[in-house]
């Protein structure tokens, strides 16, 4: 790989201090609640310091103290519900609209795309006294179908433009061989498909994890909120011990940092080309 | 989130003839037989239903309670206008929309600058460790904001790692609770949108540069351009598409940011980082004014399309 013409600005050296400089920034803030949450419970914390002794306690009180046994089965159940159902019903609608054509194909997919514009502070008001009167707040099955609808927009765009890129001759001779609609999609497509579904379900699972506003509305129930809303009203209660809440924060995160940290290029190559493709 | 909508209404679509092929299946594959296409919306149905059911119907609904006077309980009175009307005339709603445009600066203007000083300086030559750079630039844009949110609090507080840092550099005069303070609490949120945003920025543009052709640099080297007509004439105009996304999905950020601000702040000191989003669920959801918080929404959605048309258009002319 011979060096690009166009980057002259700076020698390697000083790309390089400025690269570790931001890395540093971006880094700092975890260094810190981790430091933080390392303290001895409830003391008095001043900036960034190495605690005396580590102390691991924290781990434990918040972890009782926020409920987080209840928060994390919750938000597996929401997002372990919204993943399945979200890449399914979006891999079928992007098979019906690029493959079979189905009539009025474009106004559907640019119904599915206006979507990705809709802030959810407009849908979740009326959705919430909408779904109240079927008995469906307060219910994982609400929250579930509601963050589905959410998350379609982006992953009927992103199976569609899937199977666009894929070569016809694959469909046409499959069915050449009498192969039906759901065999084409089931036999031929899907298998081929994995790199694209894998990229879709990382990133749905990411936002359903990390959805607050839906949550907060749709469920009252304590015990049954997700991690994330169950810190956002944490904060509230506990507010002035620092180590604490420092603990809670790390349990909340750690869990989507490891399936980042596992499938990361699915990440970078998913919002990256989410966005550029089209 | 890629909260983009996409550059072309719909995704390429394959099927474009290709010369020189037997006429039978040329014909089959550009028109699926009426049967197929029919089938088609068994496949399409399902993912209509939820995202109608629950998506579009609930925002259309709310689009009917913004007319309405109605407290979620006793039945709702025909208000017409009166509830957007207010929207103008109360100074806490009309400022928090405010607040959200300037939000747009820190969420989006900011990063879209870092992003591209960034492409500037690491395009080419960098290749070693770029993976870990790489996972760590993108690391803000995956945790939840409630998190991140809550994590700056300690970062900004009193006794926090900024004012630390501020007295070593020997600036302990100006040190101070900043998500408290009267002046600067918005700009202290939003440079937590900065920190957030930028990675992402730089990521997109990144990945466009490198489609860039190499030769248009050492065509324009021939033609004496020094690194910085380089960069404002090849690599500029080459990441043009990328720079839009990025202008899109930050904005949008911006504007209908809710998680942050409430774990944060909460819209003090004395409202001075009240933002649509979170009077919206205020209005809604603690104050029972369904109404106000619905017109709310919907000046929230009007605004955010009229934000991404007019980044569209700006991105679409100079093309």
């Amino acid at each position: 790989m011979r060096p690009r013409a166009g980057s002259k600005i700076g020698g390697v050296s000083v790309r390089y201090a400025v690269l570790v400089i931001l890395a540093l920034m971006v880094l700092l803030p975890f260094v810190s609640i981790i430091l933080a949450a390392l303290h001895a419970p409830g003391s008095q914390i001043s900036g960034l310091s190495i605690p005396d002794q580590w102390s691991w306690q924290n781990f434990t009180l918040a972890w009782e103290q926020g409920n987080f046994t209840n928060l994390m089965r919750s938000s597996m159940i929401i997002a372990f519900g919204v993943v399945p159902l979200a890449v399914l019903l979006a891999t079928l609608a992007a098979y019906g609209l690029s493959i079979l054509k189905v009539w009025g194909n474009r106004v559907l997919s640019l119904g599915f795309v206006l979507g990705l514009t809709l802030p959810v502070e407009l849908v979740v008001v009326a959705l919430y006294f909408n779904l109240r009167e079927v008995g469906l707040t307060n219910s994982y099955i609400g929250i579930i179908l509601a963050e589905a609808a959410l998350f379609l927009p982006f992953g009927v765009y992103w199976m569609q433009a899937h199977f666009s890129s894929m070569p016809e001759e694959l469909v046409e001779a499959a069915r050449i061989d009498g192969a039906r609609d759901m065999m084409v999609l089931v036999r031929v497509l899907l298998p081929i498909s994995w790199p694209a579904i894998t990229t879709l379900s990382v990133l749905y699972f990411m936002w359903s994890w990390n959805q607050f506003l839906l949550v907060l509305v749709m469920m009252q129930d304590p015990d049954r909120r997700t991690a994330p809303a169950g810190l956002g009203l944490f904060v509230g209660q506990y507010s002035t011990d620092i180590p604490l809440l420092a603990a809670a924060s790390v349990i909340v995160i750690a869990p989507i940092v490891i399936v980042y940290l596992t499938f990361q290029r699915s990440f970078v190559n998913g919002i990256t080309q989410g966005a550029v493709k089209g | 989130m890629p909260d983009d909508l996409a550059m072309s209404p719909s995704p390429p679509r394959a099927g474009a003839a290709r010369g020189g092929e037997e006429n039978a299946v040329r014909r089959t594959r550009r028109l699926p037989r009426g049967s197929r296409r029919a089938k088609g919306l068994l496949y399409v149905l399902p993912a209509l239903a939820v995202y109608v059911g629950f998506a579009i119907w609930p925002a259309l609904s709310t689009l009917r309670l913004s007319f309405l006077e109605w407290d979620g309980i006793l039945p709702p009175v025909w208000a017409a206008f009166e509830n957007y009307v207010e929207i103008f005339q109360d100074p806490a709603l009309y400022e928090a929309i405010l607040h959200s445009l300037i939000l747009i600066i820190f969420f989006s203007f900011v990063p879209v600058v870092i992003g591209l000083l960034m492409t500037a300086l690491l395009l080419g030559r960098v290749r070693t460790g770029m993976t870990f750079f790489r996972v760590v630039f993108f690391l803000p844009q995956v945790l939840p904001l409630v998190a991140v949110g809550v994590t700056w609090r300690w970062l900004y507080a009193e006794n926090g790692v900024i004012n630390q840092f501020l007295e070593v550099i020997g600036l302990g005069g100006i040190t101070r609770a900043w998500l408290g303070d009267y002046h600067l609490a918005l700009v202290a949120l939003g440079l937590i949108g900065t920190w957030t945003m930028s990675g992402l920025c730089m990521m997109l543009f990144l990945a466009g540069a490198q489609k860039i052709d190499t030769s248009l640099y050492e065509a324009a080297i021939i033609d004496g351009a020094g690194p910085f007509q380089q960069f404002r004439h090849v690599t500029l105009p080459g990441v043009r598409r990328e720079i839009t996304i990025a202008a899109v999905i930050t904005t949008i950020a911006a504007l209908a940011s809710f998680d942050l601000v409430f774990v944060t702040t909460n819209g003090g000191p004395a409202g001075q980082t009240n933002v649509p989003a979170l009077l919206v669920y205020r209005l809604a959801f603690n104050e029972g004014n369904i109404g106000s918080a619905s017109a709310l929404a919907v000046v929230l959605t009007v605004i955010v399309i009229g934000f991404v048309s007019a980044i569209r258009y700006f991105a679409r002319e100079d093309r």
